[in-house]
């Protein structure tokens, strides 16, 4: 399916929750979506007869300045068609549901995107630090992000 | 003799017995974890009842470095210190990526290259894993004929690019040297002295009793959970999902040789258990010197550094690229804005995402299935760490 078939399937479906999209001319077509229906659109696309977005591939956080947003990257076994669906919420209340319910690789994902970003995942069973130690402050991978002068007694610039 | 000492117990405290969860720490020091990693077991008794991973003890932050370079290509080394024992592998998906995004076709000389380096780098790499796992389930043999094969191809890397262990020979656009003339006939020599071997050890220790009586039947992972949890490589066609990005999403040329894809049959137990996804690395091994052969004999002439950009300015926009490395999905997300340095890259990393079911497929277990099952899943912590 191409992705202007799957962009006017979810749009039919979700209508205004389905934002801007850029469909031609880009390495992977995307369709950004309202952070607040993005479960719902997950789960539609995950169960959906014509879309069986079963597998994602890759949820990456991203830093817009100012915004921050998730990146999902979907595949489907059956039908072998991608899409990326991207959200984008504001820097001082990064909220966003939850897939984990919807793919269990999301999981590990957004523990990852919490750690890093401090996107904050909402609905996540089991949102700790993954990556760096649980008691680090602040989340790296920000603009913004100003490295700490020391860790637990610990010089941390080199 | 057990149940009359509980029944000893039962008089003589006027109650039934009652077990306690114990909390037992394996690693980060444990050989069996290959590498630094935490797993906080709670056990009853013998049995399993929760496996919680802790990682993060090789978090080195690549992502942010990758913010920090000047240029596209200074990524390379940093992608090859990710999963250091298949450096080529991350390269090749780096390059795969960055290519797609800025719309670079390379020469077919490169892409052939390119193919016979990821499979030699595919068999170094089982090879480690099925050596390495043969040890925790106490066969040594298999390891030490293994690591003498593994080194004539670390050789092989050695002659082309002047680095056994992190290459930086894939670049974007091409490579960073061409082959050296004795390279084919010594690749040649390679893959008829490696058959021999492959035969050899497949009968010590695939089909060994006491290994079989080991992994069969032990970590099952169903397909669909498999599938759901975005398992790739042999974790998922050892679950039986004849699934293979080298031929279902292909990449370079592949889609030019003739091989097959290996997949779990259940043969000594379950489908999806440790001794299936052991033996579709063990077959992948045989398949990959299949693509070697083939593409050595067919390699085109040309100028691997034809198509290297002088200076790398992407128009802005991302990208996601993927790759099948030995140890499954190898993605890497790339973010440009109108600069020459990245902006964000991502890496999706096989091990982290394969890692992530373990606490599923260990749940009642016995303690020391988890290990079978640990080395069943081939984890490179610098990979999952980053």
């Amino acid at each position: 399916m191409t992705a202007q078939e799957i962009h006017d399937i979810l749009k039919s479906q979700f209508g205004d929750a389905v934002l801007e999209s850029k469909l031609d001319g880009v390495p992977d077509p995307f369709i950004k979506i309202l952070p607040e229906r993005i479960k719902e659109v997950s789960a539609f696309s995950k169960n959906d007869e014509r879309l069986q977005f079963d597998y994602l591939m890759c949820l990456s956080g991203v830093d817009y300045k100012g915004k921050l947003g998730v990146v999902y990257h979907l595949f489907s076994m059956t039908h072998k068609h991608k899409i990326v669906l991207k959200v984008e919420v504001p820097t001082d209340a990064p909220n966003v549901p939850s897939v984990e319910a919807i793919w269990k690789s999301a999981n590990w994902h957004e523990r990852e995107a919490f750690d890093l970003y401090g996107i904050n995942f909402i609905g996540h069973p089991d949102l700790r630090r993954i990556l760096l130690p649980y008691d680090w402050e602040g989340h790296p991978l920000r603009k913004d992000y100003e490295v700490p002068e020391f860790y637990n007694g610990m010089r941390v610039p080199y | 003799m057990i149940e009359t000492s509980i029944d000893i117990a039962k008089t003589s405290t006027g109650k039934s017995l009652r077990t306690e969860e114990m909390v037992v720490n394996m690693g980060p020091q444990h050989p069996s974890t290959h590498g630094v990693l935490r797993l906080e077991v709670v056990l009853d008794g013998e049995i399993v009842v929760d496996v919680i991973p802790h990682m993060g003890y090789l978090h080195r932050c690549f992502e942010k470095h990758c913010e920090h370079m000047t240029s596209y290509q200074q990524v390379i080394p940093y992608v090859d210190r990710m999963d250091y024992v298949a450096a080529m592998t991350n390269e090749h998906a780096f390059v795969v990526a960055a290519e797609k995004l800025l719309k670079i076709e390379v020469p077919e000389r490169v892409h052939y290259i390119r193919i016979i380096m990821a499979e030699l780098q595919r068999i170094a790499s089982h090879l480690i894993a099925i050596g390495t796992f043969g040890i925790d389930m106490g066969a040594f043999t298999p390891f030490l004929y293994y690591f003498r094969d593994r080194e004539k191809i670390l050789d092989l890397f050695e002659m082309t690019c002047g680095a056994r262990l992190l290459y930086n020979y894939m670049w974007i656009g091409g490579l960073s040297h061409d082959l050296p003339p004795q390279f084919i006939d010594k690749a040649k020599e390679f893959v008829r002295d490696f058959k021999k071997t492959w035969k050899e050890v497949n009968d010590l220790l695939n089909y060994n009793e006491i290994f079989i009586k080991r992994t069969a039947n032990v970590g099952i992972l169903p397909k669909d959970l498999a599938i759901n949890y975005a398992c790739s490589g042999p974790m998922l066609r050892g679950s039986g999902v004849n699934w293979d990005l080298r031929r279902d999403d292909p990449y370079t040329l592949y889609d030019k040789f003739e091989w097959n894809v290996t997949v779990g049959k259940g043969e000594m137990g379950t489908v999806g258990d440790v001794w299936d996804r052991n033996i579709v690395r063990q077959n992948e091994m045989w398949e990959s010197l299949r693509i070697i052969e083939q593409a050595l004999a067919s390699i085109p002439e040309g100028d691997v550094q034809k198509a290297i950009p002088k200076r790398i300015r992407p128009v802005p926009g991302d990208a996601y690229g993927r790759i099948e490395g030995p140890r499954g999905e190898l993605g890497f997300y790339i973010v440009a804005e109108d600069s020459v340095t990245p902006y964000r890259i991502k890496a999706r990393a096989p091990a982290f995402v394969n890692l992530s079911v373990i606490n599923e497929i260990s749940k009642g277990a016995m303690l020391a299935d988890l290990v079978a099952i640990v080395g069943s899943i081939d984890i490179v912590l610098g990979e999952v760490d980053r």
